[in-house]
């Protein structure tokens, strides 16, 4: 049942193989198909431009009030490629075995391989772009080490690399808006996927100013929706970010691969009161220059400055020498956890470790540290008061991202056909773990590079065939469904705000699928999850009209979506009785504390088929021919 | 502590608007000021009002989707930070704190907090781009680009594109935002090409939108990201030259 289509032939030719053996849509033709994009993006607006340069009839979505924002904007640190222009041993044959390594080889070679084979391009496109990136003095461009990896292959514009690559999509796409070829529909949320006769023709939108709820339809749909992290309430996501589309998408088929690989990142400021309402990331590049400690006794409250060297645990140094403070994010953040849960957090609620750029400054003077994280220094003093110039910063682990996603086949198609998910919606390049500068890597690879290609191959078939009328009962009747999920949740009038269920969910789901997972907790979960679901059905207040702008409803209907997922998260992370990446199950360790893989048991994705009942599981087992499975090692 | 709001509530784009007042009691140093705003909110739905409409998204003053005017202020009083960034601890207890949309013809208000900016987005889509295909590039490190430019390109890039320069200025002129983008794009090599198009066609849509510029600087204060007021003079200047040079290109054709 799960073809994930790919290549035959030696890993390093399987992509060009593919590109001349699949179906091409002539130029003449491409104008008589018309694609629907959800997202707007690094995935989903690269997607939109590519595809309406290349001819086709785009209509792009997103619930932003303009395309040149959306998640990806908070990325700060950067987007890897293979270039080695530093001329230190990268290769794309390295980028490729550090993707898989890091992801704990539960990802797939040939995807893997595809993505760090684009990545040059990647670069090159953007620089053409205009996108600021930085430079040496000689023009060039500059490169650094990002968290994992032995090599400098991080290209990033000051900390706002994600804000420079989406605003140069975001300008591709202008470009196309303006010449006709994309339709753009801001502030229009998508609530359901239409399906007709196995196929993905169209979704259900609502447009969230008049709250009009509309059919639209086209030869395929492709979701850029992004990740599901805010499922846990507060993550550094923006808080907007949701699982709606997928999880619509999934009820009506597409499997959800992989839902419990949530990464949690090692350096957030910790929170600091408990109406704090997201996290924010202090970019890893950080750990580059700072070093990570706590004190070495227990509950010692003196500031850090007093605290003497000898009486400093620099524990990332220590236990691992060969990486140190770059050993990759859920190494980093499962040690921090370890650090807290012995009483050696610091600050104010004891909630966090210090980072340190004492010696940096020391070493490289105050200007270049200014130079090379000066924004981030900036936000850092804005949210607590304190200067890291002068006190070490204080960071804490926070959900991060997401690698599960909707299933996808080498040419990021869900199994159902016409349906494709792009970017950190879907679950394809990371595996159990992402290394750091890899997913704007992967959602433009997605966007620019895969997608514009493989679609013609789907495409090809129904040449001549018109789009679906939007009269047509499938659209009708998934139209009918939209209409009363929204009735419902205004009828219900109970005493409750959406945020009161909202943080409940994240508390569960923070406490019992988070940094460290066991069964007990897990089942829990599972019992809670679904009464905190009906006391919502029973006691949430929507107030105000659906028929005009209205932030309530447009947030319950997320809520009740997370819902779902957090359950299915759970349910996976039962299921998944190994360790692996940032998926951390205390019955599976090694007599250090590392994680344990089970590679004869869990070698493959997790492809959950929905059902009303218990989630399906269907599974796609993982063939490594190119790259021998170790334990991580960082030491 | 514990401060007096006054709220500017509107239920619609064409619905007229006025002033609420609420209290915040409880209200923590260590709050955003949006999550005040959300406290007020809670407290409103659970006993049976309306909450106040407001964009945010990133809250790390990134994604450019806040912006209040506060006190008159837009962000409010802390320079260089966006309304998202503002924390409570910048206000006393017992302070009363006016809190308004942003006021300009180009951006209507949509409802409450909640305004229209997508005359920015057209401004844009008339040239604020780099024309180059997907695939179509060279080698990255075939086109050099000094570092001093390429810092100044990145110093203009840094618009959030949340519109505080138009709601700062008292003529409601966009020349800040406008400027920004053509100065990222203009002072690149890869921005040569199309240059003078480029710099014609913004400036002709930002006009049909928003007022003219005096040069009073109030955008620039206002904008948390900084980005300086040498941006106007580079489209001021790129403006009239192209004015000469788009001319010769078209006599050419
Ligand atoms: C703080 C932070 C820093 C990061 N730093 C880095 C970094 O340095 N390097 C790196 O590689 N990665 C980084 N990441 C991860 C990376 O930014 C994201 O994984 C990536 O940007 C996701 O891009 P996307 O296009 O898939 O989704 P998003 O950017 O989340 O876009 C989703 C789009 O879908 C739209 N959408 C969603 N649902 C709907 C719906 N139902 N209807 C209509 N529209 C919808 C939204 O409006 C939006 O346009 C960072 C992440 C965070 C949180
Ligand atoms: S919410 Fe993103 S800039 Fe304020």
């Amino acid at each position: 049942m799960l073809e994930s289509r790919i290549p035959a032939g030696p890993l390093a030719d399987k992509w060009d193989n593919h590109k001349f053996s699949i179906d091409l849509v002539n130029p003449a033709n491409k104008r008589k198909f018309e694609i629907i994009v959800v997202g707007t993006g690094l995935a989903g607006a690269s997607a939109a431009a590519t595809l309406g340069e290349l001819g086709y009839k785009v209509k792009a979505f997103t619930f932003h009030d303009s395309p040149r924002r959306a998640h990806s904007i908070s990325a700060q640190g950067g987007i890897n490629a293979a270039k080695n222009y530093p001329n230190d041993g990268d290769s794309i044959f390295r980028l490729f075995y550090d993707t898989i390594k890091g992801g704990d080889y539960r990802s797939r070679e040939a995807n893997v391989y595809r993505l760090a084979q684009v990545s040059n391009e990647i670069i090159d496109q953007c620089a053409a772009q205009g996108v600021p990136f930085a430079r040496e003095y000689g023009g060039q461009l500059a490169n650094r080490s990002f968290g994992g990896a032995q090599v400098s292959r991080t290209f990033y514009a000051r900390g706002q690399t994600g804000q420079q690559l989406l605003l140069g999509a975001y300008q591709a796409l202008a470009r196309q808006i303006s010449l006709g070829k994309v339709e753009m529909h801001t502030r229009t949320e998508m609530l359901d996927v239409v399906v007709h006769e196995g196929k993905a023709v169209g979704i259900v939108t609502r447009n969230l100013l008049t709250g009009a709820i509309e059919s639209h339809s086209a030869h395929a749909v492709v979701l850029a929706t992004g990740g599901y992290g805010n499922v846990y309430y507060l993550s550094t996501n923006a808080m907007n970010s949701n699982v709606t589309a997928a999880w619509r998408a999934h009820r009506r088929g597409a499997f959800f691969a992989n839902p419990c690989f949530t990464q949690i990142h090692p350096t957030c400021i910790p929170s600091s009161d408990e109406f704090q309402s997201k996290l924010t990331l202090m970019s890893e590049s950080l750990r580059n220059d700072g070093r990570i400690w706590v004190p070495v006794k227990a509950g010692d409250d003196r500031p850090p400055g007093q605290i003497p060297e000898a009486e400093r645990d620099y524990y990332l140094e220590r236990k691992y020498p060969a990486f140190g403070n770059l050993v990759p994010r859920d190494v980093a953040s499962r040690n921090a956890k370890i650090q807290i849960d012995r009483e050696k957090g610091v600050g104010p609620l004891k909630n966090g470790v210090y980072l340190d750029f004492a010696d940096a400054i020391g070493r490289l003077g105050r200007d270049t540290i200014a130079e090379r994280y000066g924004n981030l220094f900036d936000i850092y003093h804005r949210i607590t008061d304190e200067n890291p110039y002068e006190v070490p910063m204080r960071i804490y682990p926070a959900v991060h991202y997401t690698m599960g996603g909707l299933w996808v086949d080498y040419n990021l198609m869900t199994n159902v056909p016409g349906l494709y998910a792009l970017g950190e919606a879907n679950f394809s390049d990371h595996g159990a773990n992402r290394l750091g500068a890899s997913a704007l890597m992967q959602g433009l690879a997605d966007g620019y590079f895969v997608l514009p290609y493989t679609i013609g191959d789907y495409l090809a078939e129904s040449l001549g065939d018109p789009p679906l009328p939007i009269d047509n009962p499938a659209f009708v009747e998934t139209r009918a469904e939209v209409e009363n999920r929204i009735a419902h949740l205004m009828g219900i009038n109970g005493s409750r705000t959406v945020d009161y269920f909202h943080r409940e969910l994240g508390k569960i789901m923070w406490d019992q699928c988070g940094m460290a997972r066991n069964q007990s907790g897990l089942e829990k979960a599972l019992s809670e999850i679904p009464a905190l679901k009906a006391e919502f059905y029973a006691d949430v207040r929507v107030p105000g009209r659906a028929d005009g702008l209205n932030q309530s409803l447009e947030k319950a209907g997320r809520v009740a979506d997370f819902f779902e997922l957090g359950e299915l998260m759970c349910r996976d992370a039962l299921h998944r009785s190994e360790s692996a990446g940032g998926h951390f199950r205390e019955e599976s360790q090694t007599p250090e504390g590392e994680a344990l893989r089970k590679d004869d048991e869990f070698s493959y994705v997790s492809a959950w088929e929905y059902s009303e009942s218990d989630a399906i599981l269907h599974k796609e087992e993982l063939e490594f021919e190119n790259v021998q499975l170790t334990q991580r090692s960082y030491k | 502590m514990r401060v007096n709001l006054r709220v500017w509530r509107q239920a619609g784009p064409d619905a007229p608007g006025g002033f609420e007042t609420y209290q915040a009691e409880e209200v923590s140093e260590e709050m955003s000021f949006l999550e005040m705003l959300d406290m007020v909110n809670e407290e409103l739905v659970v006993s049976g009002g309306l909450p106040i409409t407001f964009d945010h998204d990133c809250r790390e003053g990134i994604c450019g989707s806040c912006g209040l005017m506060i006190n008159g202020q837009a962000h409010g009083p802390q320079l260089g930070t966006a309304t998202c960034q503002l924390h409570m601890r910048t206000f006393s207890d017992g302070d009363t704190i006016v809190i308004e949309p942003w006021r300009s013809s180009g951006f209507p208000v949509i409802q409450d907090l909640a305004v229209n900016r997508s005359a920015f987005d057209q401004i844009i889509e008339a040239g604020g781009f780099i024309s180059v295909a997907t695939g179509s590039a060279p080698d990255a490190n075939l086109t050099l680009v000094p570092k001093v430019a390429a810092d100044a390109a990145m110093d203009a890039a840094a618009c959030i594109g949340c519109g505080a320069c138009v709601a700062a200025c008292p003529n409601g002129a966009a020349q800040l935002f406008t400027g920004a983008k053509i100065t990222h794009l203009n002072l690149l090599p890869q921005g040569q090409a199309e240059r003078w198009k480029r710099t014609e066609q913004m400036v002709d849509v930002m006009d049909e939108f928003f007022g003219s510029c005096s040069n009073m600087g109030e955008c620039t204060t206002a904008c948390p990201k900084g980005i300086p007021l040498e941006v106007i003079a580079e489209l001021n200047r790129d403006y009239v030259k192209a004015q000469f040079i788009n001319r010769k290109l078209t006599a050419q054709d």
